[in-house]
C-alpha cells in the first residue's frame, strides 16, 4: 500500500501511509486509538475507499473496491468490532454468502457446512457447538468464530484488529499458536493489538501510525517496549500509571452468600469505600454474573446485598444507580453505546438530572460536562456532536468510562474497563481509578489482563465456577497463585 | 473525488427531503394553475392535519423500533364515544378528555402488552386494531352518530386569525413534539431505547415505562385527530378512520425515520406528510383518476425508501 490517504468530515484518519507485507510474516500494526490502524484495514479489504494511494498485490496494482474483491483476491479480515448475526448458527455465519451446495442447484448442503465448520473448529481447539446460535456465545468464542471465518476463506492475507482483546491468556496461546501454524504455511497475518507483550512474543516486524502518519517499520527484535511506545506518542511517556495506595475506609459495599440461581453461587465479599478490588478468574468464571446480579440486571435468587451497611434490594439497573452504583458493562458495542447518538447523548444518557431543569436539557451545562470528561479522558472526536459510530474502539470505551464518572458513584464497577485500550490512556484510566478511590469510592474491577489485576488491584479476589476460590493481598499475589485459584484449587491468602 | 462526493452525500442527506418536496410543489406549480393559490394551500393544509397529528405518535413509535397498526380503529372507537357523550349533553371539555383519556387508555394497554407480556408491537397493535373497531362498530351498532354541537364543532371548521383552527392545532402538536424529542431527557431517552434498548436498560433508563409512553402519545393522537375529523364531517363513523395508519406510517417513512428504530426525527415526518398531501392535492388537480393515486403514492414512498437507504 502506497500513499494512502482517508479523509473522514472532520478527521483526516490516514495521511500518505505507506505499508508492505511479506509471505509468511506476522506484522503488528500498533498507535493510539484513533491513529488510524483500523482505518487502513479497512482501505486494505475494501471496506473505505482511499482518498488517494495505491495497493499493490503479488506486485500487481489491485483494484479493491469492496470486500468481495479482497476476499477475491485472498485477503481476509477479522474486524475489531464483532459482526457475527445473532440469530444465525456458527456455521452459517462462518459460511454466510459462501454455503457449499448440494446436487441440486440453488440448496445448501447443510451435512457439509456443518461437517467442514466442526473441521475449522477443531483446527482452533475450539468446543463450540457449529449448530449453536451465535448469540448464546461468550465474546471469547465470538471472536474466535470470526477467526475461524476468516480461516475459511483460505486466505493468504489475513488482518486480525485486536482479536486479543476479549480473549484470556489461555486461548490468546491458542489463537497465537493457530497464526503461528498459519505462518508456516505461508500465510501472511496483520495483527492489531494495544497489549505490546504479545506484539513482542508473536510479530517479526512492527509498524507504527500516529495521527493518521507512517511513523516507523522495523523488526519487532530492534525494539523494546519503551521505544515502541514513544514511536507511538511521539514524546517519552513520563506520568505512567504507578501504585499508591489509597487510605481504606469504611466498607460500602457487602454481599452475603449472593447467587443468581444460574452461574453465580453464592458469593460473600466487601468492598471498601476506596479500595480498588481486583476480580479474576477465567471466562465463564461468573464475573460478569456477579457484577450484573449487584446492577440489578439479574434479578438475586439468593443473598443479601448491602451498601454503606444498609441492607438493599436491588431490582434494575435505575435502583442501582439510585443507590450510587454505576457499572461499565464489557460488551462497549451491546451493552454500552448507543452507536448512532451523539457523544454527547451518549456520556449524558445515565445523568440527565444533572444537566437538565424539569426534563429540559440545558445545553450550555451538557455541553460543559461532557467536554469536561472529554479532556479528561482525551477522547478523539472532532466534535461532541459525532456519532459514537464513527470513533476508534479505544474511544468508544472511553465514552462508555465517561458516563459512569458523571455520575459520580460510591461504588463503581467495571467489567474489562481498558479493553481495547492504548497504553497511554490505559494509565490515564488507571490513575482515574486512584483518583476515584483517593475521594473514596469503593471500585471493583474485573479483568481478565492479569498484569492489569496485579498492578492496580489493593486486593484480588478469584472467582471458579461460581464462588470465590481465592482472596489474595497484594502483595502476596503473583500470576501463578491466581491461576491456580482460578482453576479451582481452593487458596485462601489472608 | 471520493471526497467531493461523500459531500455531495451529505448535503443530499440533509437536505434532499425539503428538496424533493419544492421540486414537486414546482412540477405541480407549472402543471396546474390552480395549485399555488392560498385557497388551495390552505386546503392542503387542511386535509393534512389529520395524518400529520398521527404520524406525530407514530414517529415516536418507529423511533423506538416499533410499530403501531391500531391508530385508525383507535381513532374510530374514540370518535365515536366522544359524539355519543356530547349527544348525551356532557359539557364538551369533558367529552374532548374523555375522549382523549380513551386513546390514551388504548394504547396504554398497547404499550403493557408489548412490554409487560413482551408481544412484538405488530402483533400487539394489529389485535388491538380489529379489537377496538369492533367496538366502534359494536357500540354504534354500525350507524354513523350524526350532529354535534357547535363549540365542538370549531374545533373541526373555526377559523381563528385566517388560519383554520385544525391547522393550529396540528401545528402545535408538531411543535411539542419537536420540542419534547430533541430538548428533553424524555426524547433522549426515547431515542436512546430504539437505538439500543439493552444498553438503554443498563444505562439506568426506564425502558418499559417510555416504551409504554410513545403508545399511549400515539393512542391520544390518534384520539385528537378523531375529534378534529368528526367535529369537521359532523358525524362519528364506525368506519372512520380506516387505514390510516398506513398514511402515517408512509409519511413517516418517507421522512426519513428507520425502521430500526433510533434514527429520524418529527421535521423529516412533517416534509412526509405535506410530500403525501400535496402528491393527492395534485393528483386531483390534474384529474387523474382516484384509482391510480394509491400507485403513485406507493411508487413514492418506495423510491423515498430506497433514496434514504442509498444515502445511509
Ligand atoms: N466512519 C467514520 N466516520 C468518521 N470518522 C471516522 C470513521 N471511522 C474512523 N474515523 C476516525 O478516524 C480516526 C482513525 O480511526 P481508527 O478506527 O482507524 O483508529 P484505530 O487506530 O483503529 O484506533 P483504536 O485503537 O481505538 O481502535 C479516528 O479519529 C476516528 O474517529
Ligand atoms: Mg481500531
Amino acid at each position: 500500500m502506497a500513499g494512502i490517504s482517508k479523509a473522514f468530515p472532520g478527521v483526516q484518519a490516514l495521511q500518505d501511509v505507506n505499508f508492505e507485507m511479506a509471505r509468511g510474516e506476522i506484522h503488528a500494526l500498533v498507535g493510539e486509538n484513533g491513529a488510524g490502524k483500523s482505518t487502513l484495514m479497512k482501505v486494505l479489504t475494501g471496506a473505505h475507499l482511499p482518498d488517494a494511494g495505491q495497493i499493490s498485490w503479488r506486485g500487481q496494482p489491485a483494484a479493491i473496491h469492496a470486500p468481495a474483491d479482497a476476499q477475491a483476491l485472498g485477503i481476509g479480515m477479522i474486524h475489531q468490532e464483532l459482526s457475527l448475526i445473532p440469530y444465525l448458527t456458527v456455521g452459517q455465519n462462518i459460511f454466510l454468502g459462501r454455503e457449499p451446495r448440494w446436487k441440486l442447484p440453488g440448496f445448501i448442503d447443510w451435512k457439509k457446512l456443518y461437517a467442514q465448520t466442526q473441521d475449522l473448529l477443531d483446527r482452533l481447539n475450539l468446543d463450540v457447538n457449529p449448530r449453536a446460535e451465535a448469540q448464546g456465545l461468550s465474546i471469547a468464542q465470538q471472536q474466535m468464530v470470526e477467526v475461524a471465518k476468516a480461516l475459511s476463506l483460505n486466505a493468504d492475507l489475513i488482518a486480525m484488529d485486536e482479536p486479543t482483546s476479549s480473549l484470556t491468556d489461555k486461548e490468546t496461546e491458542v489463537l497465537f499458536a493457530m497464526m503461528r501454524a498459519l505462518k508456516a504455511q505461508g500465510v501472511a497475518i496483520i495483527f492489531i493489538s494495544h497489549r505490546l507483550e504479545e506484539v513482542f512474543e508473536i510479530s517479526d516486524r512492527v509498524t507504527v501510525l500516529r495521527d493518521g502518519r507512517h511513523i516507523a517499520t522495523r523488526p519487532t527484535a530492534e525494539l523494546d517496549h519503551n521505544k515502541i511506545v514513544e514511536l507511538m506518542v511521539g514524546r517519552e511517556l513520563g506520568d505512567i500509571y504507578a501504585y499508591s495506595p489509597t487510605e481504606q475506609r469504611d466498607v460500602v459495599l457487602e454481599t452475603a452468600d449472593l447467587s443468581d440461581g444460574d452461574e453465580l453461587k453464592g458469593v460473600s465479599l466487601q468492598l471498601r469505600g476506596g479500595e480498588i478490588l481486583g476480580l479474576a478468574g477465567l471466562i465463564g468464571a461468573g464475573r460478569t454474573a456477579l457484577a450484573e446480579t449487584l446492577f440489578g440486571i439479574r434479578p438475586a435468587a439468593a443473598g443479601d446485598i448491602k451498601l454503606a451497611g444498609q441492607p438493599v434490594k436491588i431490582r434494575s439497573p435505575k435502583q442501582a444507580i439510585q443507590h450510587g452504583l454505576g457499572f461499565v458493562p464489557e460488551d462497549r458495542k451491546l451493552q454500552g453505546l448507543f452507536l448512532h447518538m451523539a457523544v454527547r447523548e451518549n456520556v449524558l444518557l445515565s445523568g440527565m438530572d444533572l444537566v437538565a431543569t424539569l426534563g429540559f436539557i440545558n445545553s450550555g451545562k451538557a455541553n460543559g460536562l461532557v467536554q469536561g470528561f472529554v479532556d479528561k479522558l482525551d477522547i478523539r472526536t472532532p466534535s461532541l456532536q459525532q456519532e459514537v459510530r464513527n470513533l476508534s474502539g479505544g474511544n468508544q470505551q472511553k465514552v462508555v468510562i465517561a458516563r459512569w464518572l458523571a455520575l459520580q458513584p460510591r461504588v463503581l464497577i467495571l467489567d474489562e474497563p481498558t479493553r481495547g485500550v492504548d497504553v497511554g490512556a490505559k494509565a490515564e484510566i488507571h490513575a482515574l481509578m486512584r483518583q476515584l478511590a483517593e475521594e473514596g469510592v469503593g471500585i471493583l474491577m474485573i479483568s481478565s489482563e492479569l498484569p492489569e489485576v496485579l498492578g492496580v488491584s489493593d486486593r484480588i479476589l478469584v472467582m471458579h465456577e461460581g464462588r470465590i476460590t481465592g482472596e489474595l493481598t497484594r502483595e502476596e499475589a503473583t500470576q501463578d497463585k491466581i491461576m491456580r485459584a482460578a482453576t479451582g484449587v481452593v487458596h485462601h491468602g489472608i | 473525488m471520493p471526497a467531493q462526493s461523500s459531500k455531495i452525500r451529505n448535503l443530499l442527506r440533509r437536505f434532499g427531503l425539503i428538496l424533493s418536496f419544492l421540486l414537486l410543489a414546482l412540477a405541480l406549480t407549472l402543471l396546474s394553475d390552480r395549485f399555488l393559490t392560498s385557497a388551495n394551500i390552505i386546503n392542503v393544509l387542511r386535509q393534512s392535519t389529520i395524518n400529520g397529528i398521527i404520524a406525530i405518535g407514530m414517529t415516536y413509535v418507529i423511533l423506538t423500533a416499533g410499530i403501531d397498526l391500531s391508530v385508525g380503529a383507535i381513532l374510530a372507537l374514540s370518535a365515536v364515544m366522544t359524539a355519543n357523550l356530547l349527544q348525551g349533553g356532557t359539557a364538551v371539555p369533558l367529552a374532548i378528555i374523555i375522549g382523549l383519556g380513551v386513546g390514551a387508555g388504548l394504547g396504554l394497554i398497547n404499550g403493557l402488552i408489548i412490554t409487560k407480556a413482551n408481544v412484538p408491537p405488530f402483533v400487539a397493535t394489529l389485535g388491538m386494531m380489529t379489537i377496538a373497531r369492533g367496538l366502534a362498530l359494536t357500540y354504534t351498532g354500525g350507524r354513523p352518530i350524526t350532529g354535534l354541537p357547535d363549540s365542538f364543532r370549531t374545533i373541526g371548521t373555526g377559523v381563528v386569525g385566517g388560519v383554520p383552527v385544525p391547522i393550529i392545532l396540528a401545528g402545535a402538536a408538531f411543535i411539542i413534539g419537536a420540542v419534547l424529542l430533541t430538548k428533553t431527557a424524555v426524547g433522549q431517552y426515547i431515542l436512546a431505547i430504539g437505538n439500543n434498548p439493552v444498553a438503554a436498560r443498563y444505562a439506568g433508563i426506564a425502558v418499559h415505562r417510555y416504551t409504554t409512553f410513545v403508545y399511549v402519545l400515539a393512542g391520544a393522537l390518534s384520539a385528537l385527530a378523531g375529534m378534529i375529523l368528526i367535529a369537521r364531517l359532523d358525524s362519528a363513523q364506525p368506519t372512520a378512520g380506516l387505514a390510516y395508519e398506513f398514511d402515517a406510517i408512509a409519511a413517516v417513512v418517507v421522512g426519513g425515520t428507520s425502521f430500526a428504530g433510533g434514527q429520524g426525527g418529527l421535521g423529516g415526518t412533517l416534509v412526509g406528510v405535506l410530500i403525501i398531501a400535496v402528491l393527492n392535492n395534485g393528483l386531483n388537480l390534474l384529474n387523474v383518476s382516484s384509482f391510480y393515486q394509491p400507485v403513485v403514492t406507493g411508487v413514492v414512498i418506495a423510491v423515498a425508501l430506497l433514496l434514504h437507504r442509498a444515502l445511509r
